[in-house]
């Protein structure tokens, strides 16, 4: 087992998802971006998911592909590992995130290049790859239209699916103007903010990247293990370059994303696209088994990462989790990132999977990730993530049994128990008696009373609980009688 | 048919007029209500904030109180979702095994008030008259936790003269989350804001909704910002007659 200080995932220094949410609440420019986004995705799922009379049993049908793999998991792997093999291709196992940069970083220089082009890949963002490489004089290039403006910006991605989902197409044209000549080929003078011109000038200055490039970098969607076959699923055909013309291709992608067969593809490839994208089917879907002679690169290097799985699949009910297509409806549907944005998660993996899966990956708990001991917390449990979902991951589940774990957590490394604890050890003796419950109703009714004014409470200082709940809303006051003193004097014994 | 009410420790506390409103209607159709008074809460504050251990006695005194009757009925979505989908789970962890088969057979016996009436009743019209502007807002235990549909909308249809008005974005949370409106108050008040906001584009006089928590927390927003809008739980609707709240 790794420390998960060697595992990425979590951005070092992230403040707990509340103070972050807090700053991000504040920019109202992101908050516009956002709305508008998520808004306009979510219709177009809700759109194509809507034409489709077996939308609900294809969403039965991946689930049950998921949670069977994920139970013989190992059997599976080997399979995948075996055919790979088999059809040309080298399998490397990475048990954590150090130890996947190690491999790529060495399978980069056995090469001799000094540059490798990359397909948008959640693998390598939660390993920090492009860092680890430039770290040993190795230039990692975005090809992704959204990650090339997260690059450009020196940013974070804070959306799955669409990294740069923060950004607007003014900040975007900025973005070109300023920075793509650092890069490479320089975006065209007087370039204006309009969605053709953007994407054209992104083309002409990845195009020269491609056709120089000899190594590539991906992720992957999918492997089957019966084949070897591994898929990439994209939208603008920048994988397509990477994946065909470069002399070597390096894919780093997480256990958990093999499937035993062909036919169980079949499920995800109507899943995906109309959960993540909206759209009836994927533009560019991509797929190799090994190599093949005189027709695309003739290295191929499978690195299987786990970095945190095996811990997650040990939680027979939290393994869930590993379920995930990545297809992003969870957050696009979600109240909480539709405020906050992607940030505020202080993880690669942000939105309702992110606070399931980060927590899991690192650790609930460890003492050096405040940020991701949050957030389980970070959500209402509203359920709209579970609807959702195309894996029917059930999230809120999810969330309330790894705040169960986050507490007990806190509570093995403090001494005493904390204020918290306290005051729900305290309601849970009250409410376990009907004597105690009575006389805390007739406390809580003086002394709400004694609060209000007009029968309403209103802002109440100080920085804790009260102080918090009151910043945005009024309180009823407390009615004179509960409805068991009623009772009792109206209708016991009629 | 023994019925008994679940009030809730919440409802009991803060807003005793919507357990008299559910005596009120269901006597009027017919039936007699019983109050177990060793009743308290179901838990969800601790299941939900990450106590569970702390609920489990709270999942035995439940089964204990209310075991014997026919149907429990509760005016709160999230209390009944509560006990329907954690009391097992939470039995099974710390019970022993007389409590799970208990907690197991009682479980679907507790209705949420509009699945009672709607359910088990075979009821729509109660016999009330509510002449104003009423919207509603689904909860998301409702919506998304009992899958109550349009029940709530069927029952308000059925009430004498009352115009329901259309909430935009309804299926939209409204940030309170329990202890989520402490703990990320921020959030949830950017939430509230965007709720208040729908509710006042409606120009209703009366908000409703089937849990008095949710409904607390929009009417909180709303009483802040001196809004004229009223926030009434749905059985307290229900049991008006010709305007007049009983």
């Amino acid at each position: 087992m790794t420390a998960p200080g060697d595992r990425g995932v979590v951005w070092p220094g992230s403040p707990p998802f509340p103070d972050a949410a807090r700053d991000a609440l504040d920019d109202t420019r992101l908050r516009a971006n956002l709305k508008r986004a998520t808004t306009v995705i979510r219709d177009k799922r809700l759109a194509v998911t809507a034409e489709l009379d077996d939308w609900e049993a294809l969403r039965t049908a991946g689930d049950a592909v998921k949670t069977r793999t994920l139970r013989h998991l190992d059997r599976h792997l080997l399979r995948l590992e075996e055919s790979v093999t088999a059809a040309g291709g080298t399998v490397h196992w990475a048990a954590d995130a150090a130890e996947a940069n190690r491999i790529v970083t060495e399978l980069v220089r056995a090469t001799g290049e000094r540059e490798v082009v990359k397909v948008k890949s959640m693998a390598t963002q939660e390993i920090d790859l492009n860092e680890a490489l430039a770290g040993a004089g190795i230039t990692a290039y975005e090809t992704d239209l959204a990650e090339l403006i997260v690059q450009l910006g020196d940013d974070r991605p804070s959306h799955i699916l669409v990294p740069a989902i923060h950004r607007n197409r003014t900040e975007v044209r900025d973005l070109f103007t300023e920075r793509m000549g650092d890069w490479g080929q320089p975006a065209p003078e007087g370039l204006s903010d309009q969605p053709a011109e953007l994407a054209e000038a992104a083309r002409r200055h990845l195009r020269e990247k491609f056709l120089r490039a000899r190594v590539a970098v991906s992720g992957a969607n999918f492997a089957v293990a019966d084949t070897g076959t591994v898929v990439v699923v994209e939208s603008e055909g920048n994988g397509r370059m990477c994946l065909t013309l470069p002399e070597t291709l390096i894919t780093v992608m997480g256990i958990e994303k093999v499937v035993p067969t062909w036919s169980d593809l079949e499920v995800f490839l109507q899943l995906l696209p109309r959960s993540s994208t909206g759209e009836r089917m994927n533009p560019y879907t991509s797929t190799w088994t090994g190599t093949t002679e005189s027709d695309g690169p003739s290295a191929f290097h499978l690195v299987l990462l786990d970095n945190g799985r095996t811990d997650t699949l040990a939680d027979t009910v939290g393994r869930q989790a590993l379920a995930c297509i990545r297809c992003s409806a969870c957050l696009n549907v979600c109240p909480v990132f539709e405020r906050t944005g992607g940030h505020a998660y202080g993880s690669v993996y942000p939105g309702p999977i992110g606070a399931v899966l980060t927590p899991q990956l690192v650790g609930v708990g460890s003492d050096t990730k405040s940020s991701a001991s949050s957030l389980p917390f970070a959500s209402t449990l509203c359920g709209a993530c579970y609807d959702a979902c195309p894996v029917k991951i059930d999230i809120p589940k999810l969330l309330v049994r790894l705040r169960a774990s986050a507490v007990r957590a806190k509570r093995r490394r403090g001494r005493l128990p904390g204020a918290e604890a306290l005051a729900m050890k305290a309601a849970a003796t009250v409410l376990d008696s009907p004597a105690l419950l009575t006389a805390a109703q007739k406390a809580a009714s003086l002394g709400g009373r004694a609060l209000a004014r007009g029968g309403r409470i209103g802002k109440l200082p100080g920085p804790g609980s009260l102080g918090a709940w009151s910043a945005d809303r009024d309180t009823p006051a407390p009615p004179a009688e509960s409805f068991r003193t009623w009772w009792r004097k109206n209708r016991e014994g009629r | 048919m023994r019925v008994a009410l679940f009030i809730t420790c919440f409802n009991d506390t803060m807003f005793p007029g919507t357990g008299r409103a559910v005596v009120t209607v269901l006597e009027r159709l017919g039936h007699t209500v019983e109050f177990p008074m060793e009743q308290t809460c179901c838990g969800q504050m601790h299941v939900n904030t990450g106590y569970p251990a702390d609920a489990a006695p709270l999942v035995t005194r439940f089964a204990r109180a209310f075991g014997e009757y026919d149907a429990v009925v509760t005016p709160s979505a999230s209390c009944a979702g509560l006990v329907r989908d954690h009391h097992p789970v939470l039995a099974e962890e710390y019970g022993s095994p007389g409590l799970r088969r208990l907690v197991a057979e009682l479980a679907p016996r507790v209705h949420e008030f509009t699945e009672f009436l709607t359910d088990v009743l075979g009821v729509t019209d109660v016999g009330a008259r509510f002449p104003h502007h009423v919207t509603y807002h689904p909860t998301c235990h409702s919506l998304r936790g009992l899958r109550l549909g349009d029940r709530p909308q069927r029952l308000l249809r059925a009430v004498e003269d009352l115009d329901l008005v259309e909430l935009p974005s309804a299926e939209s949370c409204c940030g309170f989350g329990g202890t989520f409106a402490v703990k990320n108050s921020a959030t949830s008040g950017a939430m509230l804001a965007d709720k208040v906001e729908a509710v006042l584009g409606t120009e209703a006089e009366v908000l409703c909704t089937a849990d008095n928590s949710c409904l607390m927390h929009i009417g909180g927003g709303l009483s802040r910002q001196g809004a004229a809008v009223r926030t009434m739980h749905l059985a307290e609707i229900l049991a008006t007659v010709e305007g007049v709240r009983t």
